[in-house]
């Protein structure tokens, strides 16, 4: 049962990473684009994220929930020494929750648009940005429950070059998922056009954060090379990604938005195993080397069980629900830009 | 500000906070559904009027009330890891179960909002119900999950070990029935009072008579019928406090002598130092019939519990004052209300009865919040009572302070903002939705 939950625990993070993310890219985007394609690209983009919105973000309560229940020791560990980006992040979630909301909900339009609109876009950048700090830093090796004074434990733990660099990224993947995703959502080919060219730049950028990414790690002496490609499976992950990059590329010009937006799902889930599968079963890494591992700080079984099933039962639910809700708006915002 | 309070008071404002909005949340949907089957059954615009605006209430009450919740299940950790670290296999049941209702929410949400003219009729209407179902469920949960720190289960405790751990007898634990029985109607009567008193507000204005009529009898029928069952639940729950926490009990009531033919002390000023209740009303015996069944039942004070483990006693006092205080009155307005239906119909045309509703508008859930500061102050000094105390949990990060001002000033702005919202959605209902000037066709 342990293994349910933890394919579990990480299919809800590739999630999170694939749907949230993309979320959190519409904003970074909206900060991205010049005043006068703005309104369009807002309008294309909440056409179609506008139902599943709010069902994007219950990945990251369901991974949390995974983690309290059933890994509580490495739950309270990251919850203690990575404090400060967690509030960080959480704050970036409340501001860009509610500004969603809220400007899309207030009956009157005036000033008050200006004041969620930069808080939507600010907090989409700076959420991703906080996310990707606590993934680096769980694997940083820098969090040091030995710690005697504040900087060491609290701030040190989590602020260094690799998981800035790794922050960054996060943020570009953000970006990079929701480009590709409105690609398929425009209707005008001047749009589509505009989104195509803004993809390639975009992919651009985000190879350009991965290689700072191991800048950073060589810079920390995290030995980020050896993880990566250490490891056959890892390895295999890796090279896949490549050739569907270049696959992407070539798909980008011709009219298939959802093989464009598996490849994009392909690639980061590629990144996501790569990037966890070298360290498995351990999932935080400590600076005294007592490494925090999914199978050795598991809850009793009976915990697992009964977490297991819950998980089971619930998917049973969940999925098919979700997958109709973004079926039958997707079909319906189709048929409209038919007519 | 030391860090321990500091830590309790984010903890405080963020579940008090969030209980608001989750409540309107897991209620509005109800109200809304119950107008849109009016609509889809008679056809006249005015229910679908209502329908819509009660939706978007619940599109902006159910985002914040998602992300504050988002919040907390990190709160938990980050300010009481170590309860989390021995509590999160034990409780952590209804919490998983939570999830998927909570998901199930969000996306019948979805196909709510954005189902209008796209979807069946039917099934859209549906899926309204989903939203309020889910969200009693998942309301119900978390408050299984708060029960089980009052009556802790599905362990044993031995030598600080916490042992044979059984997660399903843990989330059934004796305070779960009487605590969320007690939360889901307080849930129906605090949105009640408060959308009926918006509503009576904008008829004794004159504005929108029609589409406010219509809204203010589905939110006052609701707040009344539930106003008048939270006694028997609150009953049950005395009760049951009485029989597990009897620390709590007393704090309650001011209580701290153990004695039979104990009575209700009603207000006054708790003095802990000389051991007595300044200034109160005392009705013989009825406290010990109240929670015994019999005049000369014995009801334990806070002697029966050593001094260290007394919860404060004045907070928790005026916290159930309050609660019942104005529980009372709303099961006086509602019994108004039902005699005004039955014989009285010109009351119904009266301001004055409107007038009562517009000062009951915050009642529900300033008892609400008192309430809960029964419960968790009641609580103290444990946090899963009888194991834990809630000092021995706090996080080892100084500073929280400053997290607190932090999150305060967050949930002030929240608060600020979400009002300037139903504000402007209630004071442009003629603009939105102008049926009231219609007829309704045959």
């Amino acid at each position: 049962m342990i293994y349910v939950v933890i394919v579990f625990l990480w299919t809800a993070i590739l999630l999170y990473i694939l749907l949230g993310g993309a979320d959190f890219g519409a904003g970074i985007i909206e900060l991205l684009t010049s005043d006068k394609n703005k309104e369009r690209t807002r309008k294309t983009m909440y056409k179609a994220i506008g139902p599943i919105w709010e069902a994007n973000h219950m990945w990251l309560i369901i991974a949390v929930v995974i983690l309290f229940v059933g890994f509580p020791k490495i739950y309270t560990t990251v919850s203690i020494y990575l404090h400060i980006p967690l509030v960080g992040m959480l704050l970036g979630i409340i501001a860009r929750g509610t500004a969603f909301v809220f400007r899309n909900y207030d009956a009157v339009e005036d000033d008050m648009q200006k004041v969620y609109t930069p808080i939507f876009v600010y907090s989409s950048l700076i959420t991703p940005f906080f996310l990707g700090i606590i993934a680096a830093s769980a694997v940083s090796g820098r969090i040091d429950p030995q710690a005697n004074d504040f900087l060491s434990a609290y701030v040190f733990s989590w602020l260094n070059w690799f998981s800035v660099a790794v922050g960054i990224f996060t943020v570009s993947i953000c970006a990079f998922l929701a480009t590709i995703f409105i690609i398929g959502q425009t209707t005008e080919k001047e749009d589509r056009n505009h989104f195509i060219r803004k993809a390639r730049r975009i992919i651009f950028i985000v190879m350009f954060c991965g290689a700072l990414v191991f800048l950073a790690a060589y810079f920390e002496q995290i030995p980020l090379i050896h993880w990566i490609f250490g490891d056959i499976p890892g390895l295999i992950a890796i090279i896949a990604a490549s050739i569907s990059l270049v696959l992407m590329f070539f798909v980008l010009e011709r009219d298939k938005p959802i093989l464009l937006r598996l490849l994009a799902g392909f690639q980061v889930t590629m990144i996501l195993f790569a990037a966890t599968y070298s360290h498995f079963p351990d999932i935080l890494l400590l600076k005294d080397g007592a490494n925090l591992s999914l199978l050795t700080h598991q809850g009793q079984a009976k915990t697992i069980e009964t977490l297991g099933y819950a998980l089971l039962i619930g998917s049973i639910f969940i999925l098919p629900a979700l997958v109709y809700l973004i079926y039958i708006f997707q079909k319906k915002t189709n048929v409209e830009t038919d007519h | 500000m030391d860090d321990f309070l500091a830590a309790r008071l984010q903890m405080a404002f963020s579940l008090g906070f969030h209980i608001v909005f989750a409540c309107i949340g897991m209620v509005m949907p109800f109200f809304m559904s119950l107008a849109h089957f009016y609509w889809l059954k008679t056809k006249k615009k005015v229910y679908r009027d209502v329908t819509k605006a009660w939706s978007a209430g619940v599109a902006i009450f159910f985002a914040t009330g998602a992300v504050s919740g988002t919040v907390l299940s990190f709160e938990l950790g980050l300010l009481w890891p170590k309860f989390m670290e021995h509590a999160g296999p034990i409780f952590g049941m209804p919490f998983s179960l939570e999830g998927t209702a909570f998901f199930i929410e969000a996306i019948a949400l979805g196909f709510y909002l954005y189902g209008w003219n796209r979807l069946n009729p039917w099934f859209h209407w549906a899926t309204g119900v989903v939203v309020g179902i889910s969200g009693l469920l998942s309301g119900i949960l978390v408050v299984a999950a708060n029960a089980w720190m009052n009556s802790p289960a599905g362990f044993d405790y031995i030598d600080g070990q916490y042992l044979n751990i059984d997660p399903v007898k843990a989330m059934f634990n004796d305070a779960w029935f009487s605590q969320a029985l007690h939360m889901t109607v307080a849930a129906f009567v605090s949105t009640g009072f408060a959308v009926a008193g918006v509503h009576a507000l904008m008829i004794l204005k004159g504005k929108n008579v029609a589409f406010h009529s219509m809204a203010f009898r589905i939110a006052a029928i609701f707040a009344t019928v539930f106003a008048c069952l939270q006694p028997l639940s609150g009953d049950i729950s005395a009760k049951d406090v009485a029989k597990r926490q009897p620390a709590k009990l007393a704090a309650m009531e001011a209580h701290f002598h153990t004695e039979r033919n104990a009575p209700l002390i009603i207000g006054g000023i708790p003095d802990t130092a000389r051991k007595t209740v300044d200034y109160a009303i005392r009705i013989p015996g009825l406290l010990s019939f109240m929670t015994t069944g019999d005049f000369n039942g014995e009801v334990k004070g806070l002697d029966s519990v050593p001094k260290a483990d007394h919860p404060p006693v004045a907070v928790t006092h005026y916290a159930f004052q309050i609660m019942v205080g104005l529980g009372m009155a709303m099961v006086g307005l509602s019994l108004l209300y039902f005699l005004a239906l039955w014989k009285k119909k010109l009351w119904l045309r009266s301001t004055w009865l409107l007038k009562l509703f517009v000062v009951a508008t915050p009642m529900g859930f300033i008892a609400l919040e008192a309430g809960w500061t029964v419960t968790e102050v009641g609580r103290q000094p444990w946090i899963i009572h009888g194991v834990m105390r809630t000092a021995d949990a706090v996080t080892p990060m100084p500073g929280i302070a400053y997290s607190f001002y932090l999150f305060t000033a967050v949930y002030i702005s929240l608060a600020v903002i979400v009002s300037l919202l139903l504000y402007r959605q209630i004071t442009m209902v003629g603009k939105l939705y102008n049926s009231s000037s219609e007829v309704p066709k045959s």
